[in-house]
């Protein structure tokens, strides 16, 4: 250290350079998430901008007709209504159950640790092996044959680790004293979790659920092999227009319709292409929105 | 919070006998509990054994090959190690999976080489530079990255990245490694930017003020005191990211060409693991060894996945346990 510094607090050379380096940096930062998030938009524009001549209210409530050329995405929208609807039926209480489970009841074991694990490697498993896994078990061994049911399955089985992810923590965000309370009380576990901890922890639970729909609804690769169809005949109106799938039927779907139409159908006009993919993101942005809007309600509500 | 204390006034109550049906129930339920708990080992293994019993055959031998009067067995050697990947030839079925095992690699080492800095820049920006609104925005925005569904990515690689490519590399095809490197980067960029953000948000506020308190600016901060504290995390984050793109199907099939191929540079098209087996699964037939064959490939997807998980989640393990020391 030099002596021949009068007043310590005056910036030196080295502070000043220092500063402009930290400016550097943060502006760098600033454009490299930027230059993530840009040309996504720009994308989304684009695609929108590309399926404007086809968006319109007939093109949702039409079926796909003389071999997709024409028509609308009704089948496939609704198939994977269906599709998220029976996976979410199936996996939501699954998953939350776990859930309470990892967080409620499990000790800090070695059994405990497996299950951890197990949930994370289950995140991990490639989708198209969760496809694999979907053929072998629910269409060849139970035998369900490919049908919305078996999808519906394999799909679950899919999102089942984030479910139960996200349940342990909005379940592990209400405070250890309410259960106390409630203990105290004469209360036995199964009650306390029923009437305290699930109902303070019920926009958590649903926030974790809601993300799930939107993974679910766009997974093309678990269904490929275990019930989605190029094309059925849906019936125009009554109650049949608006269930056309049953469990054991097969289905169309809006994903594994992207990909056809995109990659192995021709003479399909260019707006329906970018017409199905700006109705996935919408639906997208739109599930995930609300998630989003849930997360703020959650937080406003919060009173401990 | 429903009110739980039976009303003290005499008399039959519905409440009350379904409350009492509820308690009673009680051993039941907690059961079904511990049941789900578990439900996600027994998922794991369900998915290694039905996978690769479907995959058996192949490696122990076809009992009815379709005209063969021998047993039909995979050659071992040459599924690792050939290039050539021939499985409805009808004179001599070839199945090597090196060439696709270098696609799966080649793309992505890619789409890391783009993600990896960009992600930590990102996660750098939002944990220590961005501040409040701005800060909830960009997270937002980067989670809806996270949202849009792989056909999507793969269709904008397919009609948006496809001819920007052809235009500003002059190749008559843009569909290649390069095309799928950049969707797959895009798509894996959220995961990085999350847990890495994570990681940096774990290390305690004490550091970053001795490291202040030291004079370095914000700068040498973040580069000298909190990658260093952190880098267990980030080194996870990058294998979830590596983790996501080689179990990536829709997108690779869409992007990189479809092409089984020994690539020379980033402008070859390749085909990868998972795209094969989206693409062939569907012709062949049950039973015979291009069907076992498949779900091989998806043994070695399963092993893989379960490796860099398992690699990862102790990494993070090994955080935890620092912090509490």
């Amino acid at each position: 250290m030099s002596s021949e510094v009068t007043n310590p607090f005056e910036t030196n050379d080295q502070e000043r350079r220092g500063k402009k380096i930290e400016l550097a940096v943060k502006y760098s930062t600033l454009a490299m998430t930027w230059l993530l998030i840009i040309p996504v938009l720009a994308i989304i524009i684009f695609l929108v901008y590309k399926a404007w001549p086809a968006l319109s209210v007939e093109f949702l409530l039409d079926n796909p007709e003389k071999k997709m050329t024409a028509g609308g995405i009704w089948g496939p929208l609704i198939g994977t209504f269906f599709l998220v609807l029976v996976s979410l039926i199936i996996a939501a209480p699954i998953g939350i159950l776990a859930g309470v489970y990892l967080n409620e009841f499990a000790r800090d074991n070695w059994l405990t640790r497996f299950i951890n694990l197990a949930v994370v490697n289950l995140a991990g498993v490639p989708s198209i092996v969760h496809g694999l896994f979907g053929l072998g078990a629910f269409v060849y061994f139970l035998g369900m044959d490919r049908c919305l049911l078996a999808a519906s399955c394999t799909v679950a089985v899919m999102t089942l680790p984030v479910i139960i992810t996200s349940t342990k923590e909005a379940l592990a965000s209400v405070p250890m004293s309410f259960r106390v309370a409630c203990w105290n009380m004469g209360a036995t576990k199964w009650q306390t979790i029923r009437t305290i901890v699930l109902p303070n922890s019920i926009s958590g639970i649903l926030t974790g659920v809601i993300l799930q729909v939107a993974r679910a609804a766009g997974e093309t690769a678990p269904i490929l092999f275990t019930g989605a169809m190029i094309s059925s005949r849906i019936a125009d109106s009554g109650w049949d227009a608006m269930v056309p799938y049953g469990l054991e039927d097969r289905f169309m779907a809006l994903s594994y319709h992207l990909y056809i139409i995109s990659t192995q159908w021709q003479n399909v006009p260019e707006s329906f292409k970018f017409g199905t993919a700006a109705v996935m993101i919408g639906l997208v942005i739109a599930v995930n929105s609300l998630s989003i809007g849930f997360r703020i309600y959650l937080r406003a509500r919060k009173k401990w | 919070m429903p009110e739980t204390t039976p009303d003290s006034g005499s008399g039959f109550s519905l409440r009350r006998s379904i409350q009492k049906v509820v308690d009673f129930s009680e051993p039941a339920i907690v059961g079904l509990i511990h049941l789900c708990g578990w439900s996600a080992i027994i998922f794991v293994m369900a998915i290694f054994y039905f996978v690769f019993s479907e995959s058996l055959p192949a490696i122990t031998g076809l009992e009815e090959g379709l005209d063969h009067a021998e047993v039909e067995k995979l050659d071992m050697v040459e599924f690792t190690t050939s290039p050539k990947w021939i499985p409805e030839s009808a004179k001599r079925p070839t199945f090597g999976i090196l060439a696709l095992m270098i696609g799966t690699l080649s793309v992505t080492v890619l789409s890391m080489i783009i993600a990896v800095p960009l992600g930590l820049g990102a996660a750098v920006y939002v944990s220590e530079f961005a501040r409040g609104r701005s800060r909830e925005i960009l997270k937002v925005l980067i989670e809806l990255l996270a949202a849009i569904p792989s056909v999507v990515w793969g269709f904008i690689g397919l009609v948006v990245l496809n001819p920007m490519l052809v235009d500003v590399t002059g190749e008559p095809v843009g569909l290649n490694i390069l095309n799928a490197g950049i969707v797959l980067a895009l798509m894996s960029v959220p995961i990085i930017v999350s847990v890495s953000e994570d990681a940096l948000r774990a290390v305690p506020d004490s550091f970053r003020e001795a490291g202040i308190a030291l004079g370095a600016n914000r700068w040498e901060m973040v580069y000298k005191v909190l990658f260093p504290a952190a880098k267990n995390g980030l080194l996870a984050a990058v294998l979830l990211g590596i983790g996501r793109g080689i179990g990536e199907t829709m997108a690779v099939l869409m992007c990189t060409g479809h092409s089984v191929n020994m690539p020379t540079s980033v402008f070859d098209p390749v085909r990868t693991l998972t795209a094969t087996i989206a693409a062939e699964l569907g012709e062949a037939v049950r039973g015979d060894m291009h069907y076992h064959t498949l779900f091989l490939i998806g043994v070695v997807l399963f092993v893989f996945a379960f490796i860099i998980n398992l690699t990862a989640d102790l990494i993070v393990k090994g955080i935890k346990v620092q912090g509490n020391e």
